[in-house]
């Protein structure tokens, strides 16, 4: 997912980047009439409009498919493994840190003080998942691990002088 | 009916105050720059402050900077809004006189109270520092703020004021007869359509802003009045997002109101320039669940509505105000000078850095980017080379000895020193949120910290640059007050 952002957005500003250096290199040579000059620009900026527009909204549409708010359908699906996590200035308090691999996992995330996020790092130091840990509420991130290995949790909210650290791990593997 | 014929408008030099705002303006983004490079270097391991001055600077830099921007914004949009309305000076300097006593609320609070919360001031962490700031440290802070906000609320209802009684109305300021009826021709000029929505909106952020603040501060003597969070949070980005965007929508203002002058060429409010700024007041009050989108206890819809404006938000930056410069420059002759160099990439950084903060806010990305450094990454993108080129370029103009004084190397050197620079720096944001580096995080691990190396050379490179351009604008002050021709005329075929 970070690497289709990373190339989506170079690929966009990039092309802005073409469209302002190719006005400032046509900047030069004045043409008097502006009113003829418009026509062909507005014209041009309708064109522009659909074709943004053509891409932009279906993007815009699927990508609301596969919402984190509620589980994926998944094929083998039996109960899913809860983890009760609370957030504390300034470390995470968990009722298990220990789930199977390939079935599903609700983390139920909360806080007991100020606002905590709680974000699961793959061994490769990449976030798959995360939720904001909120006093008062619960989060629920569903997720299903799909490789056994050491996962490393890191707070994403600002919590104050140890937020940093406020790191834990969750093992996926057979117990 | 539209016409095409450019009319000549005399430039005119800044007013006392103005030039109040735009020296302290220059102070403090210069201070707050090194407490940026401060930050990075120490996540870069190049320097050890340790996290708790890591996080005051943080505090200082995020509400310093912010409140900067805000003010070098409010200067430029008064500059040239009084040359259509009748604004009141008192108000204006009764703005900044607020502004300076807050600023020196919120130092006290954090170099002398350790407060160090951030400028978010997310409920209810103020009020549970785990004995690292007292109460009344929190209570300074807050109360900063507030007595910031209570200035640009009367700057705004003095606009207001002056606008509704010139145009007879805010619908009429954001030209809504010309633009759901017939052109007449006759909307008001871009600068007050901007200065109408900036003020709408704003009016409406302070007043929500305000009341979550005046909540927080009762909560921190009496603890018994409880606040939600997750409203405590909704309305504090609610208010955060609509203030920090509205400073960009005032600054902008420099480029419907400079470009022209160095062009010869009209920018007019036709229709769909002013459907863009009507749609662009809306979409700021309603984008901001794009913030709370990591809080699943919203209501669904209400975060599917930050993802779709997000999205939507996109097309007037794009296609009208960025297209209407490239329009407005395009084979126009146009003679390149700080000024003129300056608000043209201007429109160029708002618009780049809107790319990755549209992507931010599609909710399966900010799944697994939500505060991370992408975040800063995009709105240093759109803050640096989008709202503060502006506020140079601004600076530049005010400050040009003439309509064909040339820049020196030094000057065109700074100028692609900042280019450089700041694409460096922001490149280096998004990259780590890229590979997840978290935001906020005094130490970084160790596979994060070749960026924040690179990040801070670039950094340095920018700042070198601004320096050169607060050198100048303040070397040239004597100029800026006068009334004189600055923008160069276009080469023209026909002299
Ligand atoms: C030389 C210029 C600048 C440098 C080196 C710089 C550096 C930084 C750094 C290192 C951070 C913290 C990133 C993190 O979360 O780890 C930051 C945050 C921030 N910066 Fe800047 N910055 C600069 C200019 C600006 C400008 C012009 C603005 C204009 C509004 C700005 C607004 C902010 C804000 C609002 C934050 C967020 C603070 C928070 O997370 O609480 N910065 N900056
Ligand atoms: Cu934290």
């Amino acid at each position: 997912m970070q690497e289709t952002a990373w190339q989506v957005s170079l690929v966009l500003m990039l092309m802005i980047t073409f469209g302002v250096v190719f006005v400032a290199i046509n900047s030069g040579k004045r043409e008097e009439e502006y009113g003829p000059l418009v026509k062909r620009a507005y014209s041009f900026r309708t064109k522009l409009f659909w074709a943004v527009a053509l891409v932009f909204f279906p993007a815009m549409i699927y990508n609301l498919m596969g919402l984190p708010y509620s589980p994926k359908a998944v094929a083998s699906s039996g109960p899913a493994q809860v983890i009760n996590v609370t957030g504390h200035m300034w470390y995470w308090e968990m009722d298990r840190d220990q789930v199977e691999p390939n079935q599903p996992v609700d983390i139920r995330v909360t806080s007991a003080d100020v606002n905590h996020g709680f974000g699961i790092y793959d061994s490769d130091l990449r976030l798959i998942a995360q939720a904001q840990a909120m006093p008062g509420y619960t989060n629920v991130i569903h997720i299903t691990f799909p490789k056994e290995g050491t996962y490393r949790v890191l707070c994403m909210e600002y919590c104050g002088v140890a937020h940093h650290n406020m790191m834990t791990e969750i093992k996926v593997g057979k117990s | 009916m539209a016409t095409y014929t450019y009319t000549p408008v005399p430039d005119q030099g800044a007013k006392a105050g103005v030039l109040a705002y735009l020296v302290i303006s220059c102070v403090v983004l210069l201070l707050m720059m090194l407490f940026g490079l401060l930050m990075r270097m120490e996540q870069a391991q190049m320097i050890s402050i340790g996290a708790l001055w890591f996080y005051k600077i943080m505090t200082l830099h995020g509400a310093g900077m912010v409140g900067i921007v805000a003010l070098a914004g409010a200067a430029i949009m008064w500059h040239f809004l009084r040359q259509y309305v009748d604004l009141s000076t008192g108000i204006f300097m009764a703005n900044l006189i607020l502004f300076l006593t807050g600023v020196v609320m919120i130092l006290a609070s954090v170099l002398l109270g350790d407060f160090h919360a951030a400028w978010t001031f997310l409920f209810p962490l103020p009020t549970t520092s785990m004995g690292m700031w007292s109460p009344g440290a929190a209570a300074l802070f807050m109360g900063g703020l507030l007595v910031i906000g209570v200035g640009f609320v009367l700057l705004h209802l003095d606009i207001a004021r002056a606008i509704i009684s010139r145009y007879g109305g805010l619908g009429r300021g954001l030209g809504w007869p010309q633009l759901f009826g017939p052109d007449d021709g006759n909307a008001p000029p871009p600068a007050v359509v901007a200065s109408t929505m900036v003020t709408i909106v704003n009016l409406i952020g302070l007043v929500v802003g305000a009341s979550i603040l005046v909540m927080m501060l009762i909560n921190v003597y009496v603890p018994t009045f409880e606040i939600d969070a997750l409203l405590a949070k909704g309305m504090i980005y609610f208010f955060g997002h609509v203030f920090i965007n509205a400073v960009i929508y005032m600054a902008v203002i420099a480029v419907y109101e400079i470009l022209p002058r160095y062009t010869q060429r009209p920018w007019k409010s036709n229709k769909v320039f002013l459907a863009s700024w009507t749609a662009s007041t809306i979409m700021v009050m309603f984008i901001f669940p794009h913030h709370l989108l990591m809080d699943y206890a919203y209501p669904k819809w209400f975060l599917i509505m930050g993802h779709i404006i997000g999205y939507l938000n996109t097309f007037p930056i794009l296609i009208v105000t960025g297209y209407g410069a490239m329009m407005i420059v395009y084979r126009s002759g146009i003679r390149w000078d700080m000024c003129s160099r300056l608000l043209f990439v201007s429109l160029f950084g708002w618009a780049v850095g809107a790319m990755p903060a549209f992507i931010d806010g599609t909710i399966t990305v900010n799944y697994v980017m939500h505060n991370t450094l992408w975040v800063p990454g995009h709105f240093h993108t759109y803050l640096l080379l989008g709202m503060v080129a502006m506020v140079f370029g601004f600076m530049y103009y005010l400050g040009k000895p003439n309509e064909n004084a040339p820049d020196s190397a030094l000057d065109v050197a700074a100028f692609w020193g900042f280019v450089i620079g700041t694409m460096g720096f922001t490149m280096s944001f998004l990259y780590s949120g890229k590979i997840s580096a978290a935001r906020r995080y005094a130490e970084h691990l160790p596979e994060w910290v070749p960026y924040d190396k690179i990040a801070s050379y670039f950094a340095m490179l920018l700042i070198a640059s601004v320096l050169v351009f607060i050198f100048r604008f303040l070397t040239r002050l004597g100029l800026a007050s006068r009334d004189y021709q600055r923008a160069s005329l276009a080469r023209s075929m026909a002299t």
